[in-house]
């Protein structure tokens, strides 16, 4: 299965991750995992999707998260989760 | 499965500690281009590069853009060119036609730098690795990407004087060709002993003939993550201190390894090997100098500078080792004068002196690198110390480099800009007695009797 990790990261407002949410679902991501926490008013939040039947380049989902982003004033990251486990497992 | 902590310290050292992939580095064999007619060889040299290379730097972005981690640098190395043109140059000027098609090819493909404009002359030359070496300022002054390099001796042939005399003389005259931007060309120039065939890094690199046809070499970088994470284990002991950098260094490279099995995968280019080496950018906080202070030192360069390099050397290659099954290049901490803050600040101060850079040498990477030295050093003095430099690495079985600027028409307490990557650097003091009766002699000094292994 091909995964990736999408941050969010930014100050609180209302609607992030149904702005998030509402993407992957449009186009066929699958949220498999989230985890959220605030530090000092700031946003934090992982999700780890299953991108196996996304049907646009992965590249052009970036970007478009990338977009989402800027929208609301928070920065958000999609990389594949390989980076991780190359990085945190041996 | 991956959580929120490991997440978010992986992006930290992207976004803050200046964490990246520093280099993919193609090789590529020209081995098949070789021809009598230089007209001949040129177009096929350039049909091969542009062929092979073409997806490179599209690739290297959409892999950066895949793991959301900077690839800086998208380079290719080729097979030395003093090989690839022997049948075909009878003089100087003939390669620097090469260099030009390099140049050409490099500029078509969006690489930013090409190596292997090169000649391995560790025991002797032949008349086309005198005449490419002797095409060097001419070709470097016409060029903007292409680098050269020039191997002149080795731990099991010994020192190549000869060599190493012509070379301070090409230095010198590199310097003069390209004096006009604070003689430039000489950053594009490094002569090694023991030069490794696989070295992702520049301007070193080239493609070794005992490589296969193409292959993808990777180099990581990542001083400011070491230095980061050393602050945790501020007044600890050394071995605190050693387990964190080596730790670091595994993450680094484990960073590095995909990257370049990913590159490999799409590209359909065998992969070669990493090249586990710290190395810094003029960028503050992407400092090898100020990883050695932060380990406890006031400045680099004061007592205690080599015995820190050496632990943190060796502590980078223990945890990179476990990364990574190839390891090759360099793999080492670099210690380039101009390409890192901390060291333009020691040397500026005074702390830092061109001998004690040399014996920091000893015990890490390369060699004196991207020094600017005052441009009325003579060609002796540079062979002098280029001799030095490989002496170095023949005895202790290292790779050496000498990667020398003397920057004509500046002194003394001057700065040198080079621009980008390369940095600036402050011109500094070179021992003014002469080793002229000792580089002319004429000949080899034989290699080191731990060499006789066999």
């Amino acid at each position: 299965m091909s995964k990736a990790i999408i941050t969010v990261v930014g100050k609180d407002t209302v609607g992030i991750i149904a702005r998030v949410c509402g993407y992957l679902a449009e186009n066929h991501v699958n949220i498999l995992d989230i985890s959220q926490t605030i530090v000092q008013e700031y946003f934090n939040m992982m999700m780890i999707v299953d991108v196996n039947r996304l049907e646009k380049p992965f590249e052009e989902m970036v970007d478009d998260l990338e977009k989402i982003g800027e929208g609301i004033g928070v920065r958000i990251h999609c990389q594949r989760e390989e980076i991780f486990t190359a990085m945190h497992r041996i | 499965m991956i959580n929120i902590f490991e997440v978010n310290e992986t992006n930290q050292m992207i976004e803050r500690e200046n964490l990246d992939v520093r280099t993919i580095t193609m090789g590529i064999s020209l081995l098949e281009c070789c021809d009598s007619d230089l007209d001949a060889l040129n177009e096929k040299i350039y049909r091969r590069i542009t062929t092979r290379a073409r997806d490179l730097v599209a690739t290297g972005e959409d892999i950066a853009r895949d793991f959301g981690v900077p690839i800086v640098n998208k380079r290719i190395s080729v097979t030395p060119i003093a090989l690839i043109g022997s049948c075909a140059c009878r003089k100087p000027e003939d390669f620097v036609t090469i260099a030009k098609t390099l140049d050409r090819a490099a500029n078509d493909v969006g690489v930013n730098f090409i190596g292997g404009y090169s000649a391995l002359v560790s025991k002797g030359m032949t008349e086309a690795d005198e005449n490419l070496i002797r095409s060097i300022p001419q070709a470097l002054a016409a060029t903007e990407k292409v680098c050269s390099s020039v191997n002149v001796g080795s731990t099991k042939t010994g020192l190549n004087m000869d060599a190493v005399y012509l070379m301070g003389e090409i230095v010198k005259e590199t310097a003069e060709a390209t004096k006009e931007r604070d003689s430039l060309g000489c950053a594009k120039l490094v002569v090694f002993c023991n030069a490794p065939d696989d070295n992702p890094f520049m301007a070193g690199a080239f493609h070794g003939v005992t490589e296969a046809d193409a292959i993808i070499n990777v180099g990581v970088s990542g001083p400011g993550v070491v230095k980061e994470a050393l602050k945790a284990a501020r007044g600890q002991n050394f071995e605190v201190l050693c387990e964190t950098i080596k730790k670091t260094a595994f993450k680094i490279t484990r960073v590095g390894q995909l990257v370049a099995q990913e590159a490999s995968k799409r590209l359909g280019v065998p992969f070669g090997i990493i090249d586990l080496s710290l190395a810094p950018t003029p960028a503050v906080g992407d400092s090898v100098a100020e990883i050695l202070e932060e380990i406890g030192l006031e400045k680099v360069g004061a007592p205690g500078t080599t015995a820190a390099l050496a632990m943190l050397n060796d502590q980078v290659k223990k945890g990179g080792v476990m990364a990574s099954s190839y390891v090759g290049g360099l793999s080492g901490a670099f210690i380039p004068v101009s390409e890192d803050q901390g060291m333009i600040d020691a040397v500026t101060v005074g702390a830092l002196t061109i001998e004690k850079l040399e014996a920091m040498t000893c015990v890490c990477s390369v060699g004196l690198d991207m020094i600017a030295i005052p441009g009325d050093t003579p060609a002796s003095t540079i062979a002098g110390i280029i001799a030095d430099e490989a002496a170095i690495g023949m005895v202790n079985q290292k790779t050496t480099a000498v990667r020398l600027i003397p920057v004509i028409g500046k002194d003394v307490g001057e700065t040198a800009e080079f621009g980008g990557l390369l940095g600036y650097a402050p011109v500094i003091p070179v021992n003014r007695y002469s080793c002229e009766g000792f580089v002319c002699r004429g000949g080899r000094i034989p290699a080191p009797i731990h060499s006789f292994k066999n």
